[in-house]
C-alpha cells in the first residue's frame, strides 16, 4: 500500500485495476471520462481498454465480457446512460458471470449536462444494485465491493459517483500493483438457455431478480458503508435526524461540527434501499431532513419505510419545501437548512455590494476552427430562410453573440433528425445540421441513412478537428489512434458518407475564408442531403506558434472584427482592437475579415 | 496546520496547476489534503476555481462562506466574485491584470480592473496586488502567472510552505525544461 494524492475518478480506475480488472471501455462525458484516461496510463499488460464508439457499444461490449467471465468496467456520463439503457435493462434480466461495474457520474448543477437525471432513479427502474460513493477513498473501496457483489448476484452493479466525487481529490491510501487481484476470465461457455433472452426466460429471471433485491436489503442494512452517526447527548431531546448520501454527506458531517450533531443516517446503497438500517435510524425521531441532490430518492424511501412500517416520522426534504429542488447543494445551504431544521439561527449573508462583475459564459478558443466554420456558413446563408441545427460538444458555443450560429441544441446526433424535419415541414427553409467528428460517429449515422433513404433536404456540416474536445481530447475512429497505443487505419468521414449516399460531400479548410464561404454556397444549394467536412485541427491540441498583431496606424476602429466573430483574444483598446497574443493562436480570421488589412501575420516565433 | 486556500481565475490561467503544486507540497509534509475544481465547459474562458483544503478532521473538499484563509485571484474580477469566502482576517494575493470577457468587447462596456482593485483594497486588510503585467515582463514569459503569484503568497507567509516545499513539486510535476523558468517566477520579486 502506498498513499496517493488522486482525483476521485483516478480512485476509481485505481480500485477497478486492483480489483483484477480485464476489461474496460466507455466513451467521454463529463464527469466521468478521467476513470477510463487513468485505466489506460496504469492498467498492466491483461487490462484491455478503448473509448467505444458510444456508450451503447461499450455497455455490449462490457456484457459480452462479463458473460464470459471477465471483471468488466463501463464508464459514462449519466446522459451516456440513455443511450446505453438498451442492452443495460436486458442485461439486467440475463445476469451476469464475471463482475460487471457500470460508471456512471452524475451531474449536480448541472454543470456540463442537458439534465439532473438521477441514476440512483435508474437504478431502482431497471433493478440493477447501485453503490454511492461520497469521497474518492469511497469510491476507491466501493469500486472493488461491487466487483464481488455482481459475481456474487450475477448481476451488473452500479457505481455513482457526482461531479463533486468524480472531481475532488484526496490523499488516500492505495494497493501497491504487486497486491492487485489477478483475475481469470474462464472463456465464454455455451448455454442458449442463459444468454439467449425470450419471453419465458425473462419472466422466471423477473422472478429471481425482485427475490435477490428483496435480500439485498437486509443485506445492505448489515453493510457497513451504510451507517448511523450518533447524535450529541444534548440534542437528543430534539428528536431528529438527517438522511444524506453521496457527495451531500461530506456537507452534512462539516456542518455537524458547526451546528452539534443531529443523528445522521448515510445511504451509501440507495438500491435497493436498506430498509432494516432505515427503521432502526428513524426509531425515536419525530422528524428527518433529508439532504440530497437530485432526485428526492432518500426521501420517498423513507416515507415508504413509513407507511410500510407505521412509522409517524415526518421526513422533510424537496417535496416539503425544505430543500431545493433542483441544483447542487453546497456547504452554505445544507448548514443553513439544517440550522433552520435545529431550530438555530440561520446567519444572514451579509450584504455587500460589489461593482459589477463580469460575466463569462464559456466561449470557443481564440483561433478555434469552429468559429471560422459558424462564420462561414453564416456568410454563405446570409438572407437566406435557414435554420442550425446543433449538437453537443465544444461547438454548443457556437450559439452565443455574435456568431449565433446554434438555433437548436438537444443530445447527441438530434441536430440531424431536427434539420430533416423541419426541411419536410417547411421546403423553403434551408436545414443545416452541425455535428462534430466524434459525435459524428457516436450517434450521427443512423441520421444520414436516415435522410438519404427518405428523401430528406439538408445540408450536414462536419465540423472535424480530430479529436473529442470539450471532455480533453480522447481519440475516435478518425483519429487513427487507439487507447491501447496502436496507431491504426483512420476511419474516413467521407467514404462513409459517400458509402451511405450523399450527394455531395465537400472537404474544405475553414480558416481559408473566402474557399469555405464559397464552398458552403455551392453546396447548399444542391437538392437532396449534401455534406460540407470543415477540417482543421483543435487549438488546444496543436498549439500554432504563430500570431496576428494589429497595426494602430492602419485600424479605423470600425470594430468589425469584434462584431463579427467573438474571439477571446480580441478586445478594444483607444478605439482600437488589440489582439492579445497570450491567447492567439493565428488563425487569420480576423485578418481575412479586417476592411483595413490592419492585421497583420507575424513571423512565428 | 489546517489551511483553506481559494484559487480562482478564468479558464486556461493555469489555477489547477498552482493547486497541485500547493496540495502535492503538503502531501509531501504528510498533511491530509482535500481539494476541488472546476473542470469542464467552464474551461472554456469561464470563471474558475479550486479549492485546497489541509490540515485533519476534513469531510469535504469544499470551503464555506467566510472559511478561507487565504485566496489567490489570478484576475482582479474574479477575486471579488470569490470575496464572500475569505475570513474577516485572510490574505489575498491578487493580480492586477484584467481578462476581458469577449461580452464585454462587444458591447463596450468593457469593465475596469481599477473598479475591483479599489473595492478589495477596501475590504481586505491583508492584501497584496501583483503587477502582473510588470512581472511577466520582467521574467520572461506570458505563461507562469501561476508561480509569480504562488511566489507572492509564500512571501507573504500565507502559504504555511516554504519556498523549498514547491520547488520540490515543480520538479515533480512540471518537465525539467520548464524548472528554470518556474523557479525564475517563483523567486520574483519586483
Amino acid at each position: 500500500m502506498h498513499d496517493e494524492f488522486v482525483m476521485g475518478n483516478e480512485a476509481i480506475a485505481l480500485g477497478a485495476l486492483a480489483a483484477g480488472v480485464n476489461l474496460v471501455c466507455g466513451y467521454p462525458g463529463t464527469p466521468s471520462t478521467e476513470v477510463l484516461e487513468t485505466v489506460a496510463k496504469r492498467r498492466g499488460e491483461s487490462t484491455y481498454v478503448e473509448w467505444s464508439v458510444n456508450e451503447k457499444v461499450a455497455m455490449e461490449l462490457a456484457g459480452g465480457a462479463a458473460y464470459a467471465g471477465a471483471r468488466a468496467l463501463v464508464t459514462m456520463k449519466q446522459m451516456g446512460l440513455n443511450v446505453a439503457s438498451d442492452p443495460l435493462m436486458c442485461l439486467e434480466y440475463i445476469g451476469v458471470k464475471g463482475g460487471l461495474v457500470v460508471l456512471v457520474a452524475d451531474d449536480p448543477g448541472p454543470i456540463s449536462s442537458q439534465t439532473e437525471q438521477d441514476t440512483r432513479s435508474f437504478a431502482a427502474f431497471s433493478r440493477v444494485p447501485l453503490l454511492d460513493p461520497s469521497s474518492a477513498e469511497e469510491a476507491y473501496r466501493m469500486v472493488q465491493e461491487a466487483f464481488e457483489l455482481s459475481e456474487k448476484y450475477q448481476t451488473p452493479v452500479f457505481l455513482r459517483p457526482t461531479t463533486r466525487v468524480s472531481h475532488g481529490y484526496a490523499s488516500i491510501r492505495v494497493k501497491d500493483p504487486e497486491e492487485y487481484v489477478v483475475h481469470q476470465a474462464e472463456g465464454f461457455v455455451k448455454d442458449s438457455g442463459r444468454w439467449v433472452i425470450f419471453p419465458r426466460l425473462s419472466f422466471a429471471n423477473h422472478r429471481k431478480i425482485e427475490e435477490r433485491n428483496a435480500l439485498l436489503r437486509d443485506v445492505f442494512s448489515d453493510f457497513p458503508l451504510n451507517r448511523t452517526e450518533p447524535e450529541d447527548p444534548s440534542l437528543a431531546g430534539l428528536r431528529k435526524g438527517v438522511a444524506t448520501g453521496g457527495f451531500s454527506w461530506t456537507y452534512v458531517m462539516e456542518a455537524r461540527k458547526n451546528l452539534g450533531a443531529l443523528r445522521t443516517l448515510k445511504v451509501s446503497t440507495p438500491f435497493p434501499f436498506p430498509e432494516k438500517l432505515a427503521v432502526s435510524f428513524l426509531s425515536g425521531l419525530d422528524e428527518v431532513l433529508c439532504v440530497e441532490e437530485l432526485d428526492p430518492y432518500i426521501e420517498r424511501e423513507l416515507v415508504y419505510v413509513c407507511g410500510k412500517y407505521g412509522l409517524k416520522t415526518r421526513i422533510l426534504g424537496k417535496t416539503t419545501g425544505h430543500m431545493p429542488l433542483s441544483g447542487e447543494n453546497s456547504r452554505d445551504s445544507v448548514q443553513a437548512a439544517l440550522a433552520a431544521f435545529m431550530g438555530l439561527p440561520v446567519p444572514a449573508v451579509p450584504a455587500d455590494n460589489p461593482p459589477p462583475l463580469p460575466v463569462r459564459p464559456p466561449v470557443l478558443c481564440a483561433g478555434c476552427p469552429h468559429r471560422a466554420s459558424f462564420y462561414a456558413v453564416k456568410q454563405a446563408m446570409k438572407g437566406r430562410k435557414t435554420v442550425f441545427c446543433g449538437d453537443i460538444g465544444c461547438y454548443t458555443l457556437g450559439n452565443a453573440m455574435p456568431l449565433d450560429m446554434v438555433d437548436t441544441c438537444l443530445c447527441m446526433g438530434a441536430g440531424l433528425g431536427i434539420a430533416q424535419s423541419l426541411n419536410h415541414l417547411e421546403k423553403d427553409r434551408s436545414c443545416f445540421a452541425f455535428v462534430g467528428d466524434s459525435t459524428f460517429f457516436a450517434s450521427a449515422l443512423p441520421g444520414v441513412v436516415n435522410a438519404v433513404y427518405n428523401q430528406a433536404e439538408f445540408t450536414l456540416i462536419v465540423l472535424d478537428n480530430s479529436t473529442t474536445a470539450m471532455t480533453g481530447h480522447q481519440p475516435h475512429p478518425g483519429t487513427g489512434r487507439t487507447m491501447m497505443g496502436s496507431v491504426v487505419e483512420k476511419v474516413s468521414i467521407e467514404n462513409i458518407l459517400r458509402g451511405i449516399g450523399v450527394s455531395a460531400v465537400e472537404t474544405v479548410d475553414p480558416l481559408n475564408h473566402a474557399l469555405a464561404v464559397e464552398t458552403v454556397r455551392k453546396t447548399a444549394d444542391l437538392p437532396g442531403v449534401k455534406a460540407v467536412i470543415f477540417r482543421s485541427p483543435c487549438v488546444a491540441l496543436f498549439r500554432s506558434p504563430a500570431r496576428v498583431s494589429v497595426d494602430p496606424a492602419a485600424c479605423v476602429g470600425c470594430k468589425k472584427c469584434i462584431r463579427e466573430i467573438g474571439c477571446p483574444a480580441l478586445s478594444v483598446r483607444d478605439g482600437k482592437a488589440v489582439v492579445d497574443s497570450a491567447q492567439c493562436n493565428g488563425c487569420t480570421l480576423c485578418m481575412q475579415l479586417c476592411p483595413a488589412g490592419a492585421i497583420r501575420k507575424e513571423e512565428a516565433r | 496546520m489546517n489551511k483553506n486556500i481559494i484559487l480562482c481565475g478564468v479558464g486556461g490561467q493555469g489555477t489547477v496547476l498552482a493547486s497541485r503544486l500547493i496540495s502535492a507540497s503538503a502531501m509531501a509534509r504528510q498533511i491530509p489534503v482535500l481539494s476541488a475544481e472546476t473542470i469542464g465547459m467552464a474551461q472554456r474562458g469561464g470563471s474558475v476555481f479550486s479549492h485546497v483544503r489541509m490540515g485533519d478532521g476534513l469531510y469535504s473538499p469544499m470551503i464555506a462562506r467566510g472559511e478561507a484563509d487565504l485566496i489567490i485571484g489570478f484576475e482582479p474580477g474574479e477575486a471579488v466574485r470569490q470575496l464572500p469566502f475569505l475570513k474577516p482576517d485572510g490574505q489575498m494575493i491578487v493580480s492586477s491584470r484584467p481578462v476581458m470577457p469577449v461580452t464585454a468587447a462587444l458591447s463596450d462596456t468593457g469593465y475596469r480592473a481599477e473598479a475591483m482593485l479599489e473595492y478589495l483594497s477596501s475590504r481586505v486588510s491583508r492584501l497584496v496586488v501583483v503587477d502582473a503585467e510588470k512581472a511577466l515582463r520582467d521574467v520572461g514569459s506570458p505563461k507562469v502567472l501561476n508561480l509569480i503569484l504562488l511566489g507572492a503568497a509564500l512571501r507573504a507567509g500565507a502559504l504555511g510552505l516554504s519556498a523549498e516545499d514547491l520547488k520540490a513539486s515543480v520538479r515533480r510535476l512540471i518537465p525539467e525544461k520548464f524548472h528554470a523558468l518556474n523557479f525564475r517566477a517563483l523567486d520574483y520579486e519586483p
